[in-house]
């Protein structure tokens, strides 16, 4: 996807917002996630990186476990994932709109 | 923590396109699943097409290529060639809640010679918040979306 956005190109997964609704309900660790996904835990884990990249969620040790939760501060950047959404649907309709007068009046 | 005072702005774009407003709101609504981005859906299978139904009180779904409709919310308005107002019932959790209300409104402007102004406002999106709250409350979990609703807060 062109959009140069972390937190959306991390939210484009099914997985992934699967994995951001289990968090959700609070702070987890990877095998809590992982219970009743059909994906493997290292995959989860591998999601869990990307949301962390993409801002979406933060990580903290706790004893032998790390414990990720949503990061408050990636919902913020949410709203700004709406708004380049957005951005990428109006011109969707753009190019169409454009193609179809380009169609009735090639010459145009 | 407060969460009455938690306004996020609303989302506003504008664009212009080569066509009248009566032909412009054609193509957004009759012609949604023709130009909408097939990577934006929230159903599990890949976006085979999606759909604004043309009334007041209509449905605004997708359809995935299993067949599958998934709920985006309805048509709160339909006033062509001017207006559209949409309910868009997706929760920052990427699901629909039939009893969440953010609001859609695209507006269609004459704009000189066959152009048109299309204005489109996302808005009372702290209802994503509140939402958030509800789904807080009933799970009784002390994580997760305190924060969130703060994040909305400094987003202002």
């Amino acid at each position: 996807m062109a959009y140069g956005n972390a937190a959306f190109a991390a939210l484009a997964d099914p997985t992934r917002r699967r994995v951001l609704e289990r968090l959700a309900a609070g702070p987890k660790a990877v095998g809590e996630i992982a219970d009743g996904l059909p994906v493997s835990r290292p995959a989860v884990s591998q999601h869990l990186k990307v949301l962390k990249e993409a801002g979406l969620v933060t990580d903290r040790a706790e004893g032998a476990r790390r414990i990720y939760a949503i990061d408050p501060a990636g919902l913020g950047a949410m709203r700004a994932w709406l708004d380049q959404f957005w951005d990428a649907a109006l011109s969707a309709f753009q190019a169409e709109v454009e193609r179809l007068a380009m169609e009735e009046d090639p010459k145009a | 923590m407060t969460t009455a005072t938690i306004r996020p702005a609303p989302v506003r774009k504008s664009i212009t396109v080569p066509a009248s407003p009566e032909r412009a709101f054609e193509v957004f609504t009759a012609r949604f699943g023709a130009w909408w981005p097939r990577s934006h859906h929230i159903g599990a299978s890949a976006l085979a097409s999606a759909v604004i139904e043309p009334r007041a009180g209509g449905r605004w779904y997708e359809v995935g290529e299993d067949g599958a409709e998934c709920d985006w919310g309805d048509v709160l308005a339909w006033e062509p060639p001017s207006r559209l107002l949409l309910a868009w019932r997706i929760g920052a959790d990427w699901k629909h809640h039939p009893d969440l209300l953010t609001e859609v409104e695209v507006t269609f402007t004459a704009a000189g010679a066959g152009a048109t102004r299309v204005d489109l406002e996302h808005r009372l999106l702290e209802r994503m918040g509140e939402d958030a709250q509800r789904v807080r409350d009933s799970v009784d979990s002390d994580g997760g979306w305190g924060g969130i609703l703060k994040s909305y807060a400094d987003a202002i």
